[in-house]
């Protein structure tokens, strides 16, 4: 038999048809919606006159729209609240299981999916939201979807899609002190362009990845799409499967010992062959930052701003444009420029994983006076662990305050908005123009880099903070 | 989903000359909370139409009167970022029926493809070449033929073939849409559904 991807023998075995010259006809085994991208697709349904084919393989939740700040509270805007209360009305309708504000297991629909063993290995999940290529950390074909897509799940559990092509990316080496999933996947991007991987599902490979923790890996994934791909998946392995039986329970799987059996042939046959395959050495990452609108232009933090883009054109009016939007000139440096905000949580890093990150720069220290700060947990559950484990008084401590869990700052279609012209230090996925607020300015970077400008009150190097042996340095 | 027909047009072009235009650009999240499809026309480019003050930004292409059209030609990578279809609904609520681009971010393509609105991609060269045109002389025309699948700037006889998926190109001719199609194939899915195993 010819070897196959990973991500070939996923997907040929969800095609329920293959479109002659056209798109394939892909079964999708969960589906997730939120308060934002779904209402117009149950309005399509309504106006058909059809129901949701198989209610019980669609979760909801409200997440983008939602206040991180008295929850228990009517949201005050109008629009966001008919929108949230809309979910409800249609999950009511339809038998749909909606883990809406307030509920326990509330929180952001790719950090809720993996926490309450919804996303499993070999799975096709879709959602209308980019980022659910987080799911493909579990080794998924995940991948974000429109509105009219949604639709077709809810009519029939199923989509027309094009099969993309794939890419391998491998990474090995050993990483240096201080540099985290974060900084891995945003190495990648600017190496490749936030376009370097349009048209590509990804498999993500190599011995820097299998050290990963599950948290880190849906880091990694959930950027995939910064890149330009549909998506990014790690075949499971051990770690995958430890995450998975710590889990209080798992949706549908009543023997987990035999499942991980099955799960354990998810993988890549040696000799497959990929569309196009790049290689990394972690080795040479360091903490990076962001310095333009988009996810492709970064670099590591102690570096300068490039003279020209990255296809070499000096001045081009992309690329002066984005700088003049940042206040940022050629050449120049950012270690040391002023930072206004700080902004720790979304999909990307909003997990346990990343406040205890954050934790090991702040603990015994204190918020820099002209940081604002935004501490937005991504689910109950982390907000539980949080409070648990003693983070939230560090933070108290520490003089931060941690809001309720939601997307937040990350799209700002809430209240937690960047004013204009502000800087923010943002652990999220996107430094598009406005992206945080109206005319605001965001600097991606990880957890750590993040915690060390909350400190200073600056761009820092997070590795002034940790010394050789990893430790945070008193 | 909308059932769109698409078969010919004839328009002038507005030029957006910028690269990675993302969909935060060309709806931005804060006017996501709408529950319908209409109206989002009204805030296409919303940052970049308006003035902090609410006002008219004299500068931007789609405030200025000399250009109009139907056809919206960009710098590559358009559409890239968020899957929001409301980006698409508010291109097409805004007038357009197609973008012109030498790349499109995937999720953008296909949200486009399924409301109608046609993603055409040319050349960096031909792009280059069209948006320099249009600057200069905004009164430049363009044809697209779906039928033949050809892309025309008229005053210079450039035409290129595009490349459209023939079943989606099939759906654009004939007004058709994938929910009918999909529905269509109930039986085989329920059929799917009794045989699939986990692989």
């Amino acid at each position: 038999m010819k070897p196959k991807t990973l991500f070939d023998k996923i997907w040929d075995s969800h095609v329920v048809k293959s479109i002659k010259d056209g798109p394939d006809v892909l079964y999708i085994d969960r589906h997730y919606i939120h308060e934002v991208t779904s209402p117009q697709a149950f309005n399509g349904l309504k106006e058909r006159g059809i129901g949701v084919f198989r209610p019980g393989k669609t979760i909801a939740t409200a997440d983008h729209n939602i206040p991180t700040k008295d929850q228990h509270l009517a949201i005050r805007d109008l629009l966001s609240r008919t929108q949230v209360e809309r979910l409800s009305e249609n999950c009511q309708e339809y038998g749909i299981e909606l883990f809406g504000l307030n509920h326990p297991k509330n929180g952001i629909v790719h950090v809720i999916g993996p926490e309450l063993g919804y996303t499993l290995p070999g799975m096709t999940i879709v959602c209308g939201d980019s980022h659910t290529s987080t799911h493909g950390a579990f080794g998924t074909i995940a991948f974000g979807i429109g509105t009219s897509e949604v639709e077709m799940v809810l009519a029939t559990q199923c989509i027309l899609q094009p099969k993309p092509k794939k890419m391998r990316i491998t990474l090995d080496g050993e990483l240096h002190r201080g540099v985290t999933s974060k900084d891995i996947i945003m190495y990648i991007i600017s190496e490749i362009s936030a376009s370097g991987a349009t048209g590509y599902f990804v498999e993500y490979c190599g011995s820097a990845i299998r050290n990963l923790s599950m948290e880190a890996r849906m880091t990694i994934c959930n950027m995939s799409i910064e890149m330009g791909a549909r998506g990014g998946l790690i075949a499971p392995d051990e770690t995958t499967f430890e995450y998975l039986k710590k889990l209080p329970s798992i949706p549908g799987v009543n023997d987990i010992k035999s499942t991980i059996e099955e799960w354990k042939k998810l993988g890549s046959d040696q000799d497959a062959v990929f569309d196009k395959d790049l290689k990394f050495d972690a080795g040479s990452i360091k903490p990076m930052i962001t310095y333009g609108t988009n996810p492709g232009m970064g670099m590591a933090i102690d570096d300068s701003i490039p003279i020209s883009d990255s296809n070499g054109n000096e001045a081009s009016s992309s690329f002066m444009k984005s700088l003049d939007y940042m206040g940022f000139k050629p050449g120049m440096k950012l270690l040391g420029h002023p930072v206004d905000y700080v902004f720790i949580g979304s999909c990307t890093n909003g997990r346990i994983e990343d406040f205890r990150a954050f934790a090991q720069i702040i603990r015994g220290r204190q918020k820099a006076d002209n940081i604002t700060a935004l501490i937005v947990p991504g689910s109950k559950k982390v907000e539980e662990q949080m409070v648990a484990e003693g983070l939230t008084d560090l933070y108290n401590n520490a003089g931060f305050e941690v809001r309720q869990p939601g997307c937040s700052s990350c799209l700002a279609m809430n209240e937690d908005k960047i004013p204009q012209g502000k800087y923010a230090i943002s652990t999220s996925n996107r430094n598009f123009e406005g992206r945080q607020g109206p005319g605001s300015r965001t600097l991606l970077a990880s957890p750590l880099t993040a915690a060390a400008a909350a400190i200073t009150g600056r761009i820092t190097d997070p590795r002034e903070f940790i010394n050789d042996e990893n430790k945070v340095k008193k | 989903m909308p059932k769109v027909k698409f078969d010919i047009l004839e328009s002038t072009c507005i030029p957006l000359p910028f690269e990675n235009v993302d969909t935060d650009q060309i709806i931005p999240a804060r006017f996501l909370s709408a529950t319908s499809r209409q109206g989002f026309g009204d805030n296409l480019f919303r940052d970049w139409r308006y003035t902090k003050s609410g006002e008219k930004n004299n500068e931007f292409v789609l405030n200025n009167p000399v250009y109009s059209g139907k056809v919206l030609v960009a710098g590559k990578n358009f559409g890239s970022g968020s899957s929001r279809e409301h980006a698409v609904w508010a291109i097409f609520d805004y007038g357009f029926k197609a973008v012109v681009s030498s790349f499109f971010a995937d999720i953008f393509m296909n949200n486009a493809l399924n409301n109608g609105l046609l993603p055409i991609v040319i050349s960096d060269d031909l792009l280059k070449k069209l948006l320099v045109m249009v600057q200069k002389n905004p009164d430049t025309k363009v044809k697209i033929d779906l039928e033949k699948q050809t892309f025309t700037i008229i005053a210079t006889g450039d035409s290129v073939k595009f490349g459209i998926n023939p079943y989606k190109k099939e759906c654009l001719l004939k007004g058709l849409d994938d929910i009918d199609f999909l529905l269509n194939m109930k039986s085989a899915i329920n059929s799917f559904e009794n045989n699939k195993s986990l692989l």
